[in-house]
C-alpha cells in the first residue's frame, strides 16, 4: 500500500532537486546565479537524506512518513547551511548567497508532508502544543547557532538588528493591542446584540459592511479622521493620537476585527441547545447567571475561533501600517518593494507568515481544549 | 416478469443476502418485509444495480440486468424512496419529468405524461407544475416522488420504504392511493418495509427476509395463517394474528341471512372493521350488504368462528 | 427593503460620479490637500485605473473559480478521496498566510507588474472558493443522491445537473470571499507597480496629501462594498430558491 499524496510529494520534490537551489551573487544589489545541488560541494549526506525522506514519504504508515519529512528536511537544511558555506568560501569579500527556488519548492513539499503525516496521526492537544514548541525551539536554536549567517537575509538582518526588534515589537504590538481593544468592544457589544434582536440587526450589517473595504482604503481613511480627532480633541494628541503613525493603523485594525468577534461571539452564546437553556430557567438562573454558567461555557469555542481569525487576519494586514508609517514588519515588506530587495522583501515576509502560522496553530489547540470532550473525540 | 436467481451479496464476508430466488409476476405488488440488518434493501438495490451482486442473476421479462447498461436498466425501472429524494432546485413538472427527459421524449409528451401523473395522485397540474419541492407538504412530495418514480412507464416499480416518513394518517392514505393507482396502470411493484402490517395490506406477495435468506414468500394469508418459521410468526405477531387475517376477509363472505336495524356496512368491508364495529355499538350483529346487494348481518359468534378456523 | 434599494442607487451614482467626473468633488477633497496642492488625482484617468483594477480581480477571480471548482470536484470523487486531507491541510495552512505576504513573496518569483498582482490573486483566491465548494459538495443531502443515482443519471449528469447546482449557493460564498480580499489585495498591488486604484491612494501617501488618500480610499471602499451587496443579493436569492422556503412545508 502506497500513499497517493505521497507519490505526488515524490514526484514534486524530485523535479525541484533538478531547480537551482542557491543562488550567489557578488553583492547585494545585482542579481544571482542559479546553483543546482550536484554543483555543491559534499552535497552528497544532505542528497542522500533527502531522497530517503521522500521515498519514505511513499508508504502509507503515517509514523514513517512524519519520519521522512524530518529526514528530508534535516537534509535540506544541511544542503543550505553546508551549501552556503561552501559557495561563500570561494568568492568575493560582498558575495551573497540565498536560497533559491529548488530550496523552497523542497521546503514547501516537505512540510507538506510533515502536514499530510501529522493530518493523518491526529496528535491531540496537548500533543500538538509540544510539537509546536518543539519546532519554534529548534528554529530559534538554528537561528541562534549562527549556522545560517552565511545566507543573505541573515546578513540583512544582521545589520538591522535593533530595527528588526522594533519593528517586530510594533507589529506584535499592533496585532495583539488590536485584538485586544476589540474584544473589549466587541464582548460586550456582541453581549448586547444577543440580547436585543434590534441591535442585533442594526449592528451586523455595519460590521460586516466595514470587513469589506479593502486594508489600503481603510487606512488610508483613518488618515483625515485621526488627523481631525488630534487637532479637535483636547488632549488627543498627548495620548499618542495623530492621522500618521500607529495611531490610524491600530484603529483600521480595531474596525476590522469588530466583525468576527461579534459574530462569533453571538454564534456561541446561540449554540446553547434550546433544551439547555431551558432546563436552566426552569431552575431558576437569571439572565446573567444563564449566560455565565451555561451560554458562555458552550460557546466559548466559537468565541475563541473569532479571536482566531482576527488573530490572524490581523497579524497579515498590520503589514499594511507600513504604508502609513505605522511601523511594523510592513516597514521591511515595503522598502524592499521598494529598492527591489529580495533579501529585505522575504525579511519583512517571513516573521509575518511563522507569526500568523504559529498563532493560528496555538489559537487552534485553545479551540480544541474548550470543546467538550464528547466532541473532541471524532 | 421479474425473475431472482440465486441472488448473493457478500460483505467482508458475510452474506448480507444469501442465495435469494423468487418471481415477481407482472402487474403484482411483492412486498419484501424483515427487520432491519436482514438484507431486504440489499436485495431491492440488487435489482437496479445500484448494489452490484456477488453472484446470482436478475432477470426482467427474461433479459438478464447484468448484461444492460446501469444507467440504462435503471431509466427502465421506476426508484422511489424515504424522503422522497426530490431535487430541491427542479419544479415539480421538472423532477416529475426528469426521466423521460433523460429518455428523450418530446417535451409536449413530457409535459402530458407530468399533468397526468399529477392528476391521478390528485394534485391540481395548475397548482403544483411549477412549485418547488421546499414548498410541498411531506405528503405531497412523497406523491410526487413516487410520480417520478412512474413517470416514464417503468417495467417494474422499486420503493425503499416510501412512506417511512410520512405521519400514520397520512402514511394510511398514501397506502390507499399505491393501490389503486397500481390496480388502473397494472404496474409491477417491489415495496420494501419494515412494518409487517403494511406488507399485508399492500402486498399480493409477501416475502420476509431474516438474516439474508428469504424465509417465505406467499400471499398475505398463507403469511398469518402458516407462518413458515418462528420468526414469521413473531412479525406477523402472536396475539394479533388473528385480527391480521380478519382484517383480509371481506365481510360478505361469512353474511347470514337475518335483517336488522341500522345501515348496512359495504360487502367489502373487512372483518376487522366489522368487529370494531359490534364492540363500539354494543350489539352482537351487524347488518351488512352482500354481493348480490341484498343485506345480511355478521355475528360475533360467526366471526369469532372465522378467526379460530385458520388461525 | 425599499430604503435598501435607495441606498444602493444613491451608492452607484456616487461611485459614478466619483470615477467620471471627480472634479465635481474639489470642494469636498480641498480641505485635505496640502497647501497648492492638487486637490484631486489628474496622473491617469480614474475610470481606466478602475477598469484595470477590476479587469484583474475578474481574471484572477474567474481562473480560481475555475481551478478551485474543478479541485474540489475532483478531491470529492471516490478516486481523489485519498487526497482529501491533504487538501484540507493546505486549505487551513494557506489561509493563515496574508495576502499581503502573498504578494511581496510574487514579487521576488516574478517582478514586478501586473504580472505578480494576477498570480497573488488567483493563488489566494483558490483558497475559499476551494473550501466552500468541497463544502458544498461534500454535505448534499443523501436522499437527493441516491435518488439521482437510483433513476439512472450517469456520474457526468448528477455532478452537472444535481450536485454542482445544489451546492451553488455556498460555492458562491466561497467567491464572493475571494473576490473581496481581491479587491483589497489589488489595491496594494499598485506598491508592485500594478495600474490598480491604489495608485492614488499611494501616491497620496508619498506626497502627504489626504485628499488623494480619501479619493481613492472612497472609490475602493464603495466598489467593494457594492460588488460585494451584489453577491450577497445573488446568494439570498439562489439559497431561498432551494431551500430557505422549506422552513415553511
Amino acid at each position: 500500500m502506497l500513499s497517493r499524496p505521497g507519490l505526488l510529494f515524490a514526484a514534486l520534490g524530485a523535479a525541484a532537486i533538478f531547480l537551482p537551489f542557491l543562488t550567489l551573487a557578488a553583492n547585494r544589489i545585482v542579481a544571482g546565479q542559479g546553483v543546482p545541488i550536484w554543483s555543491l560541494a559534499q552535497a552528497a549526506p544532505g542528497l542522500v537524506a533527502l531522497v530517503l525522506g521522500l521515498a519514505l514519504g511513499v508508504i502509507s504508515r503515517p509514523a514513517l512518513r512524519l519520519l521522512g519529512a524530518a529526514l528530508g528536511l534535516a537534509g535540506l537544511l544541511w544542503l543550505l547551511v553546508q551549501g552556503s558555506n561552501a559557495l561563500l568560501s570561494d568568492a568575493g569579500e560582498f558575495a551573497r548567497v540565498s536560497p533559491a527556488a529548488g530550496f523552497w519548492c523542497l521546503l514547501v513539499v516537505l512540510s507538506l508532508l510533515m502536514a499530510d503525516a501529522l493530518g493523518a496521526l491526529s496528535p491531540g492537544p496537548w500533543a500538538r502544543a509540544a510539537l509546536l514548541a518543539l519546532t519554534v525551539g529548534l528554529v530559534a536554536l538554528l537561528l541562534r547557532s549562527g549556522a545560517l549567517s552565511d545566507l543573505s537575509i541573515m546578513q540583512e538582518y544582521a545589520s538591522r538588528k535593533s530595527g528588526f526588534q522594533t519593528a517586530a515589537l510594533r507589529h506584535l504590538g499592533l496585532a495583539f493591542g488590536s485584538l485586544a481593544a476589540a474584544a473589549l468592544i466587541g464582548l460586550p457589544l456582541g453581549i448586547a446584540c444577543h440580547s436585543s434582536a434590534r441591535l442585533r440587526e442594526a449592528t451586523l450589517p455595519v460590521l460586516s459592511f466595514l470587513q469589506t473595504i479593502p486594508s489600503l482604503a481603510m487606512f488610508g481613511i483613518m488618515i483625515p479622521i485621526l488627523g481631525w480627532i488630534a487637532t479637535a480633541v483636547p488632549g488627543a494628541k498627548a495620548i499618542g493620537i495623530a492621522g500618521i503613525g500607529f495611531a490610524p493603523a491600530f484603529f483600521a485594525l480595531v474596525l476590522y476585527s469588530l466583525l468576527p468577534v461579534v459574530a462569533n461571539l453571538l454564534a456561541g452564546l446561540q449554540s446553547t441547545p434550546p433544551e439547555a437553556r431551558e432546563a436552566a430557567r426552569g431552575m431558576g438562573m437569571t439572565g446573567f447567571q444563564r449566560l455565565i454558567k451555561v451560554e458562555f461555557p458552550l460557546g466559548l469555542p466559537v468565541i475563541l475561533a473569532g479571536l482566531r481569525i482576527v488573530l490572524v487576519q490581523n497579524i497579515g494586514l498590520a503589514v499594511i501600517a507600513g504604508l502609513i508609517g505605522g511601523g511594523g514588519f510592513g516597514t521591511f515588506v515595503f522598502q524592499g518593494l521598494n529598492q527591489t530587495a529580495t533579501d529585505l522583501i522575504l525579511l519583512g515576509t517571513l516573521p509575518t507568515v511563522a507569526l500568523a502560522l504559529i498563532s493560528a496553530i496555538t489559537m487552534d489547540i485553545l479551540v480544541e481544549l474548550a470543546t467538550p470532550t464528547a466532541e473532541r473525540t471524532r | 416478469m421479474i425473475e431472482i436467481d440465486q441472488i448473493t451479496k457478500i460483505y467482508d464476508g458475510a452474506r448480507a443476502v444469501d442465495a435469494v430466488s423468487m418471481t415477481v409476476e407482472t402487474g403484482t405488488i411483492t412486498v419484501i418485509v424483515g427487520t432491519s440488518g436482514s438484507g431486504k434493501t440489499t436485495l431491492l438495490r440488487m435489482i437496479n444495480r445500484l448494489v452490484e451482486p456477488s453472484s446470482g442473476d436478475v432477470r426482467i421479462n427474461g433479459e438478464a440486468t447484468a448484461e444492460m447498461s446501469k444507467t440504462a436498466l435503471r431509466r427502465r425501472i421506476g426508484y422511489a424512496i424515504q424522503g422522497h429524494g426530490l431535487f430541491p432546485h427542479y419544479t415539480v413538472a421538472r423532477n416529475i419529468g426528469v426521466v423521460p427527459q433523460l429518455l428523450g421524449w418530446p417535451a409536449a409528451k413530457i409535459a402530458a405524461r407530468v399533468d397526468e401523473l399529477l392528476d391521478l395522485f390528485s394534485m391540481a397540474p395548475e397548482q403544483f407544475r411549477t412549485r418547488y419541492p421546499a414548498e410541498l407538504s411531506g405528503g405531497q412530495a412523497q406523491r410526487v416522488g413516487v410520480a417520478r418514480a412512474l413517470a416514464s412507464r417503468p417495467d417494474l416499480l422499486l420503493m425503499d420504504e416510501p412512506f417511512g416518513a410520512l405521519d400514520p394518517i397520512i402514511r394510511a392514505r398514501a397506502q390507499e392511493d399505491l393501490r389503486r393507482i397500481q390496480r388502473k396502470l397494472g404496474s409491477t411493484i417491489v415495496l420494501v418495509t419494515h412494518d409487517m402490517q403494511e406488507a399485508i395490506q399492500l402486498g399480493d406477495r409477501v416475502a420476509v427476509m431474516d438474516a439474508g435468506r428469504l424465509v417465505q414468500h406467499a400471499t398475505p394469508a398463507q403469511i398469518i395463517t402458516e407462518p413458515a418459521t418462528e420468526f414469521v410468526a413473531e412479525m406477523v405477531g402472536g396475539i394479533e394474528r388473528p385480527l391480521r387475517l380478519l382484517s383480509l376477509i371481506p365481510a360478505c363472505e361469512i353474511a347470514q341471512d337475518g335483517q336488522i336495524e341500522g345501515t348496512p356496512l359495504p360487502a367489502q368491508t373487512s372483518l376487522r372493521d366489522v368487529l370494531a364495529q359490534c364492540l363500539a355499538s354494543g350489539r352482537d350483529a351487524v347488518p351488512v350488504l352482500r354481493e348480490d346487494g341484498t343485506q345480511g348481518q355478521v355475528t360475533l359468534a360467526a366471526i369469532r368462528a372465522r378467526a379460530q378456523s385458520r388461525a | 427593503m425599499k430604503i435598501g434599494a435607495l441606498i444602493r442607487l444613491a451608492l452607484i451614482a456616487l461611485l459614478l460620479a466619483l470615477v467620471l467626473r471627480p472634479e465635481w468633488f474639489t470642494w469636498a477633497f480641498a480641505p485635505f490637500a496640502p497647501p497648492g496642492g492638487p486637490v484631486i488625482y489628474t496622473r491617469a484617468s480614474l475610470l481606466s485605473l478602475a477598469l484595470s483594477h477590476l479587469g484583474l480581480v475578474a481574471l484572477a477571480s474567474t481562473a480560481s473559480t475555475l481551478i478551485a471548482v474543478t479541485l474540489a470536484v475532483l478531491v470529492t470523487r471516490p478516486a481523489g478521496a485519498a487526497f482529501r486531507p491533504l487538501s484540507r491541510t493546505i486549505t487551513n495552512i494557506g489561509q493563515t498566510f496574508p495576502p499581503v505576504a502573498v504578494l511581496a513573496l510574487a514579487v521576488p518569483a516574478l517582478g514586478f507588474g501586473a504580472g505578480p498582482t494576477l498570480v497573488a490573486l488567483f493563488l489566494y483566491g483558490l483558497l475559499p472558493i476551494f473550501e466552500n465548494a468541497m463544502t458544498g459538495l461534500s454535505t448534499l443531502p443523501p436522499a437527493t443522491m441516491e435518488a439521482a443515482r437510483g433513476i439512472g443519471l450517469s456520474r457526468w449528469q448528477r455532478l452537472v445537473r444535481v450536485e454542482l447546482p445544489l451546492a451553488m449557493p455556498v460555492i458562491l460564498t466561497g467567491i464572493r470571499l475571494s473576490v473581496v480580499i481581491s479587491l483589497g489585495t489589488a489595491t496594494i498591488g499598485s506598491t508592485v507597480a500594478a495600474r490598480t486604484l491604489g495608485e492614488i491612494i499611494i501616491a497620496g501617501l508619498l506626497t502627504n496629501n489626504t485628499a488623494f488618500v480619501l479619493q481613492g480610499g472612497l472609490i475602493v471602499g464603495l466598489f467593494a462594498v457594492l460588488i460585494y451587496d451584489a453577491l450577497v443579493q445573488l446568494e439570498t436569492y439562489l439559497s431561498w430558491r432551494l431551500g430557505a422556503r422549506r422552513a415553511r412545508g
